[in-house]
């Protein structure tokens, strides 16, 4: 069902309003990029494209965002491990303490980052452990497993049980029956949890402040660096569309698994 | 090489993978050692280290228990430290309230206004902004709100204004702006969910039977709207509860919880009395979690 024309006026105009609010910060990041100076004032000084050339030719930042691309795949893979072993769990098996374990899994990604990440400071402060780029992969995959673990488990419901029953029926072992019958009817979903944990460790800083080594710095932590002086500005904004730029391969993914998820969704009603 | 070894260990796991109970361990062990070890205990810690005291001149951490931290958080410093955690409480309700008023009237519009094709596009856009750095994000603010930012020369040129203000930037309101602002998306797609979710007939029910306009969205669409704007309520609350990089960057000097705990874990080194404060700060989000839980919202996350 559609709106009325009232309706549709009223609703689609103030969501142009709040659509403009969301983008307008995004526009600036982008157009500051091309700054030909390094004055963010307004209206803008002039177009030219030096910062991609001094970024391209800075190597900390570029160190950064590798640092960061392997915490954040290190952080997805053990995320992928434990959070689709534990939907398996919460969709085949009965157990007490559910709800417990249910909460206990969703708190990283509800608390604030300042908790988690002084939290476990302490943690390895105790227990003598030096802060370093392993201790933040512990602390990113804590509040990653969650939405691996979210995904599966919505889909593992959805799932029905005869398609595994039918292929043990026809023979198939235990491994053989994970391997072509469940696994590809989850991919999407572990696909799907797997960009948000990467999307989201690599972005992440409030943990990471409080967990990273002294000599483990991160994209997010160079760019909270280069904020000490407004001069660096533009070269973080040209690093900002880079990323942009590249991660819209990955949000074009995210939107055709979700037209899946969609697809799947009107079948089964 | 190894055979043995190997051989006690296949055996074993196929011993524990023919039992139910056995499956179950090894499917959820792992996971839940994880969260035991890293997360629970550690938080377990920080309640712990709250306890506790910091000598003042080694700087070393005294294991004595204590109140006295919360002593001075609740009656010490002329109430400096209740005045930050009021002002942060505060703060978090207002960037929750107006993000409730944003989100509301775009998820709305999304779910059932759009016509069906242009759902998954107005989902990816509402989604695009939290692919980019947040930290970016925050600072772009300042090119707005600064003196020579994008709302000066505006307000300039309509008239409103003769020569550029300084309002704008570096104090609690572009603070609480910021924020309604990074964590808009994280209230939009949970109300989107629940809005998507009612059917059409309960609306054409609801005129049928004589309900206007408001009638229907009071009695009809808020209370199935509900879990959804509380699911992304305890989103944006704790987000904004916890926060150090906004009033650094767009803030000005007044303090709020989140860069409070940073400071006594940083420069103002004083873990005892920033884990107290940090566990102020959970106690306070568990309470809010508590009564959220009652209406089910929890399954909306």
């Amino acid at each position: 069902m559609t709106g009325s024309r009232a309706e549709k006026l009223i609703f689609g105009g103030t969501s142009l309003l709040v659509f403009a609010f969301l983008y307008l910060p995004l526009f600036l990041i982008v157009l500051y990029a091309f700054n030909e100076t390094n004055i963010n004032s307004w209206p803008f000084p002039g177009f030219s494209t030096r910062w991609f050339d001094k970024l391209a030719h800075d190597e900390v930042p570029k160190d950064a965002a590798w640092l960061s691309v392997r915490i954040a795949t290190f952080s997805t893979l053990l995320a992928l491990a434990l959070g689709t072993a534990m939907a398996f769990a919460f969709a085949r098996h009965r157990f007490r303490g559910r709800d417990a374990v249910n909460f206990a899994v969703t708190l990283p990604i509800i608390l604030p980052g300042v908790i988690t990440g002084v939290a476990m400071a302490s943690l390895f402060l105790f227990s003598g452990t030096d802060l370093s780029t392993r201790t933040v992969i512990i602390g990113h995959t804590t509040f990653c497993i969650v939405l691996v673990f979210n995904n599966v488990l919505a889909r593992l419901r959805r799932l029905s049980p005869s398609l595994e029953e039918a292929s043990r029926d026809l023979g198939a072992s235990g491994l053989q029956t994970f391997r072509y019958v469940t696994l590809p009817s989850i991919r999407t979903a572990l696909v799907a949890g797997a960009l948000l944990s990467f999307a989201l460790s690599f972005d992440e800083i409030a943990v990471t402040f409080f967990l990273a080594g002294a000599d483990t710095t991160t994209l997010p932590l160079w760019i909270l660096g280069a904020f000490r002086n407004t001069q660096n500005v533009p070269e973080v904004n040209a690093a900002a569309t880079v990323i942009l730029v590249v991660s819209l391969p990955m949000i074009a993914l995210a939107a055709y698994l979700m037209r899946e998820e969609g697809a799947t969704r009107v079948v089964q009603e | 090489m190894g055979g043995g070894p190997r051989l006690i260990t296949r055996s074993v796991s196929r011993a524990l993978y023919a039992h139910p109970h056995g499956r179950l361990g090894l499917l959820l062990g792992p996971a839940v050692l994880w969260l035991l070890v890293f997360y629970l205990i550690a938080l377990a810690l920080l309640f712990m280290t709250s306890l506790w005291q910091q000598d003042v001149f080694t700087a070393d951490i005294v294991r004595n228990w204590t109140l006295d931290n919360y002593k001075k958080i609740f009656s010490g410093q002329d109430g400096l430290w209740l005045r930050v955690y009021g002002r942060t409480v505060l703060l978090a309700t207002i960037v929750t309230l107006i993000d409730i008023a944003l989100a509301f009237p775009l998820a709305w519009f999304m779910a059932r206004v759009a016509a069906p094709k242009w759902r998954t596009l107005l989902f990816l856009a509402v989604v695009v902004p939290l692919w980019s750095s947040m930290l970016v994000r925050i600072f772009a603010w300042r090119t707005i709100l600064g003196s020579n930012g994008v709302l000066n020369d505006f307000l300039i040129s309509a008239g409103f204004l003769d020569k550029p203000s300084s309002a704008f930037l570096y104090n609690e309101r572009a603070v609480a702006l910021t924020w309604a602002y990074v964590w808009l998306p994280f209230m939009v797609l949970p109300i989107y969910t629940a809005l998507e979710k009612i059917p059409d007939s309960f609306l054409e029910a609801s005129r049928d039977l004589g309900a206007g306009v408001f009638g229907t969205f009071r009695r009809v669409i808020l209370p199935l709207a509900l879990p959804g704007v509380i699911a992304g309520s305890i989103f944006v609350f704790s987000l904004t509860m916890g926060d150090f990089v906004a009033p650094q960057l767009v803030g000005g000097g007044s303090q709020v919880l989140g860069g409070a705990v940073k400071d006594r874990f940083g420069v103002a080194a004083d873990f005892p009395f920033g884990a107290a404060l940090a566990s102020l700060t959970l106690v306070t989000l568990m309470v809010f979690l508590m009564i959220s839980r009652r209406t089910g919202a929890m399954e909306n996350l």
